[in-house]
């Protein structure tokens, strides 16, 4: 593997050298888990490993619900309350299961903030960058998809709204959305494909998982100063690194308990406290629920998509020079998507020549902006579609696609970035200043 | 920076979760309940009672479909005795496909559905409702107070005011706490409709208690066990926190150019 110099596996012994010439599963391990990984990380380094937790938890989870659960319009609802009441355990496993999915993107939200604040998108991790946003679009799927398993009110109306977005798709829209459905309306075959897919998507995850380490892997981590490990030579490469095992495992580990006892108090003390009661209702085509509310996870994008209604002049002009094809919902869902794919585009957005946040004293500014503009689209998301939600989910919505667009590319050449250390050593040694004249034990 | 960007997450993350639409417009009152918190436990006679009120008075209209009989018996739940499961399980009819006719219901069987057409199934009823979920749609009432089904039961039992009204032929009957406030369920509970056996008190505050959570108990049977797993989880995991902290330190201690002890 190319990148930070570091010492590899040697096979010693006959069993191992037969193994290492067959099949070098031992070296790739090694070479994984010790990999020379930046000394000064900080806590905000701790969600990958949360993620890979969670990922695991809900393959393991979802794989035991679905030995008794039952993809089927009369018996779906039915089957989870069996979960709850009959199967042994089944209650926290279904709980730890929808809970789980919660700090999974609570997980994420962080990894991703924590990735545009230190510039971890910044050459040379563009296919870091793109293979994670890639692994959320996945996960957005695959949560929505498990939410409509359940068969409640919520899992009806949110797969009826959501699949809706397809069929405002000019020309092809309506034909795309029924071959989705399989069929006029959500109904029994959504229902199942849904399952499947959803049983499916997490292993195309936890392949992309694989990719994304193997990318960050070749170009090594970032870290909070941005500056680049050095690679002349192993002994000062030593200087800025210490290898994954043990230093960043424990250390792992140690913030994945904390994460997990918190999160365990909430599956024992308040498992309903992030869902909706009207999912304890089972699906019924007939009656519309008063609110249809996508869950957490989603409403900052489902703020943006309600945001460009037919009134807002931005959609005018759009609909105006397409003669009428970009209508107001068709806008909505492009806004939506988009306000993805120019978070995807950062690499190619930002101009800046620092990674690091720490050192852009504008852009700190403007970064602290987008967390509370994401937050306050969390909220908005949840609020009824009326005045004077509505005109602050426009601005809001525009905030955010400003910061990619314009606030990104125009900071690189206006800002006047503070002057940075020359090396990781120099960054860990000014936090611990005994720590020059130590040397690393093992 | 990150530090207060962590602690504004955390802090606007309770804040800004899930728009929970709740009961609503209508006016929940916050009940005094026993299996409130983290180490709240359900009481096994005010289940028992609830499952009194329940059987001689909500069942005439209403069912527990998802409910199985048996779960009578069961620890955390009301825990009456198997033979007395059994004899109750005989007050109702069911279908048994097998023998083609209905047949006296064993403890195996769920308890019946609902008799009368628009009247909803109770199973989940205490899951289905919300309380107060306020100030500004924020939750934060709830975080504190839970989510409030077995309140707004109670609260729909007590809120009648009395005045009624005849709407395309159907009486509507005025409750505070149902959304819109008007309601096609006629009052169901006075005060001293059931005389308990305890010669517990049966006025009317003290019967909607008793059946909110007999019904709480229907919408989430494993309540204290899962509590309990709950607790241990989060005892254990606080533990193994120490113990890597402390390997953690004394990893990086010698890195961090500090003594290690």
């Amino acid at each position: 593997m190319a990148g930070i110099p570091h010492d590899h596996y040697e096979p010693k012994s006959n069993g191992e050298k037969w193994l290492a010439s067959r099949l070098p599963v031992v070296g790739l391990l090694y070479d994984t888990l010790m990999i020379p990984t930046p000394k000064n990380l900080n806590w905000m380094w701790i969600w990958g490993i949360v993620l890979t937790f969670c990922l695991a938890l809900q393959i393991v989870t979802g794989i035991v619900l679905v030995m008794h659960y039952t993809p089927h319009v009369d018996h779906a609802f039915s089957s989870v309350e069996h979960i709850m009441r009959n199967v042994n355990g089944g209650y926290m496993l279904r709980y730890m299961h929808a809970n789980g999915a919660s700090l999974f993107f609570i997980a994420v939200y962080a990894h991703i903030f924590r990735g545009l604040y230190y510039g971890s998108y910044k050459a040379p991790r563009e296919i870091t960058w793109i293979i994670g946003m890639l692994i959320y679009l996945m996960m957005m799927g695959t949560a929505f998809m498990g939410y409509v398993l359940p068969w409640g009110q919520m899992s009806f109306w949110g797969a009826t709204v959501i699949t809706g977005l397809f069929g405002a798709i000019p020309f092809i829209g309506e034909a795309l959305q029924t071959w989705l459905l399989g069929g006029p309306a959500v109904d029994n075959a959504t229902l199942n494909r849904f399952f499947s897919l959803h049983y499916l998507l997490p292993f195309v995850i936890a392949g992309l998982v694989i990719v994304h380490i193997w990318a960050f892997h070749t170009t090594g981590n970032n870290n909070p100063t941005g500056v680049e490990v050095r690679r002349t030579s192993k002994e000062e490469a030593e200087k800025d690194t210490l290898p994954f095992w043990p230093y960043f495992v424990i250390k792992d580990l140690f913030a994945l308990a904390v994460i997990l006892a918190v999160f365990f108090a909430v599956v024992g003390f308040m498992p309903n406290y992030l869902g909706h009661p009207d999912n304890y209702i089972e699906a019924n085509a007939l009656a519309t629920p008063a609110h249809i509310v996508p869950e957490w996870y989603f409403l900052p994008f489902y703020a943006i998509l309600r945001a460009f209604t037919g009134e807002v002049w931005v959609v005018q002009i759009a609909s105006f020079f397409t003669g009428g094809i970009i209508d107001a919902k068709f806008f909505g869902v492009l806004a939506m998507f988009g306000a993805i794919a120019v978070m995807a585009l950062a690499p190619w957005l930002d101009t800046s020549s620092v990674r690091s946040g720490r050192y852009r004293p504008m852009f700190k500014w403007w970064f602290a902006l987008l967390v509370i503009d994401f937050f306050a689209l969390m909220w908005l998301g949840a609020m009824p579609a009326e005045e004077p939600y509505a005109t602050f989910s426009l601005i809001a919505s525009a905030y955010w696609f400003a910061y990619f667009l314009v606030i990104l590319p125009l900071l690189g050449v206006m800002e006047k970035p503070l002057a940075r250390p020359e090396t990781i050593e120099e960054d860990f040694a000014a936090h611990y200043p005994k720590s020059s004249d130590a040397t690393p034990a093992e | 920076m990150f530090r207060t960007f962590t602690l504004s997450v955390v802090a606007a993350f309770g804040l800004a979760t899930s728009g929970l639409a709740a009961g609503g417009e209508g006016h929940v009152e916050d009940f005094d309940f026993s299996f409130e918190g983290p180490f709240g436990t359900y009481d096994q006679n005010q289940l028992q009672r609830g499952l009194q009120v329940y059987t001689e008075i909500c069942s005439a209209c209403h069912g527990l479909k998802f409910v199985p009989i048996r779960s009578l018996a069961e620890e955390g739940g009301p825990h009456l005795p198997e033979d007395q499961v059994r004899a109750y399980a005989a007050n109702f009819e069911v279908f048994d496909a097998e023998l083609d006719d209905f047949r006296p219901a064993l403890p195996a069987d769920h308890f019946p559905e609902s008799g009368l057409e628009n009247a909803p199934d109770l199973s989940l009823m205490a899951k289905a409702r919300a309380g107060f979920h306020g100030p500004y749609g924020l939750g934060i009432n709830q975080f504190f107070k839970g989510i409030g089904g077995a309140e707004y039961i109670a609260s729909l039992l007590t809120e009648y005011t009395g005045e009624e009204k005849e709407e395309a032929g159907v009486t509507l009957y005025e409750n505070k706490a149902f959304p819109g406030g008007w309601i096609s369920m006629a009052p169901p509970l006075y005060g001293e409709d059931v005389e308990f056996a305890d010669g517990h008190e049966n006025d009317l505050h003290h019967i909607a208690e008793d059946v909110s959570a007999f019904l709480m108990w229907t919408a989430e049977p494993k309540m204290m066990a899962r509590k309990q797993a709950g607790f241990v989880g989060v005892l254990f995991l606080t533990l193994l926190s120490v113990l890597l902290y402390l390997t953690n330190k004394r990893i990086w201690a010698p890195v961090k150019g500090k003594e290690t002890s």
